[in-house]
């Protein structure tokens, strides 16, 4: 695999990493992922065929609103949760440039030692 | 699964070399780019003044928390504690930890970064603020050397 392509690889799994820390719960989890697909969804049709109860959805979904990963909007007396990547994407970006600063000092730790 | 960054990184030196690298207090300054007092000492605070370009005024301080010969070298400390303003001693820092591993070749360096779950929102905000173009820039001309080298 190519340096280029590992960091890619890499980079994937840190992703991953932080999305399952920021969620670390299976039904959170799931939700996130129901949201992400597209419009936002109510909590009925959020807990369509999941076995637990729409009061256990809604309490999850106020975690994940808290971590600002979902939005609550008022829709006459219904309520939408719509999802906001922008919490995960930051992260991975804080990330990102701690990596690249690792890259930039080890290349110098390489530079020292091999010479 | 973890929250954790991991470079992983094939040297051509002798182990022996690759460790003293990392724990001479002076050898680890001059690639680190922190001018460090005094030798490492496990549980013992490491400081100095930062040495890279544009960032001298800054005080770089570690932890340093294991020393076990030609495998494991590992401190912790704050990542982007860039604001002098800033009280960063309540924050959870992060662990980072050197293995190393003898190869045919050489050694195999594995780093890894590891807490980032436990640093609070506005800090990261604080990360993305102090990054601007010709940072990036530089970045993305050293990866380019060191992927052509």
């Amino acid at each position: 695999m190519s340096r280029l392509a590992s960091e890619a690889a890499a980079a994937k799994r840190r992703q991953h990493a932080v999305v399952c820390a920021a969620l670390g719960d299976e039904t959170r989890l799931s939700l996130v992922a129901a949201l992400a697909a597209g419009e936002p969804r109510s909590i009925v049709e959020l807990s369509g065929g999941a076995k637990i109860t729409r009061q256990a959805i809604t309490k999850h979904l106020r975690v994940l609103e808290q971590a600002g990963i979902v939005h609550c909007l008022r829709a006459g007396r219904h309520s939408l949760f719509r999802f906001d990547p922008a919490p995960m994407h930051e992260l991975e970006d804080y990330l990102r440039r701690v990596s690249e600063q690792w890259d930039e000092v080890l290349a110098r730790l390489k530079s020292l030692v091999e010479g | 699964m973890q929250n954790e960054i991991e470079k992983r990184l094939e040297l051509k030196a002798p182990v022996a070399r690759v460790w003293r690298a990392l724990t001479d207090h002076r050898e680890f300054g001059s690639w680190f780019r922190v001018n460090i007092e005094s030798p490492f000492v496990p549980g013992q605070m490491a400081q100095g003044q930062i040495t890279y370009p544009g960032y001298e005024h800054l005080r770089w301080q570690a932890v340093i928390q294991k020393m076990e010969p030609e495998r494991l070298f590992s401190f912790t400390w704050h990542p982007y504690a860039v604001d002098p303003k800033h009280d960063y001693s309540h924050e959870t820092p992060t662990l980072v930890q050197f293995r190393l591993e003898e190869t045919a070749t050489g050694t195999l360096l594995v780093l890894t970064e590891s807490g980032f779950d436990k640093l609070p929102d506005e800090r990261r905000a604080d990360a993305l603020r102090m990054n601007d173009g010709g940072w990036t820039e530089q970045m993305k001309n050293i990866e380019r050397h060191v992927a052509a080298g």
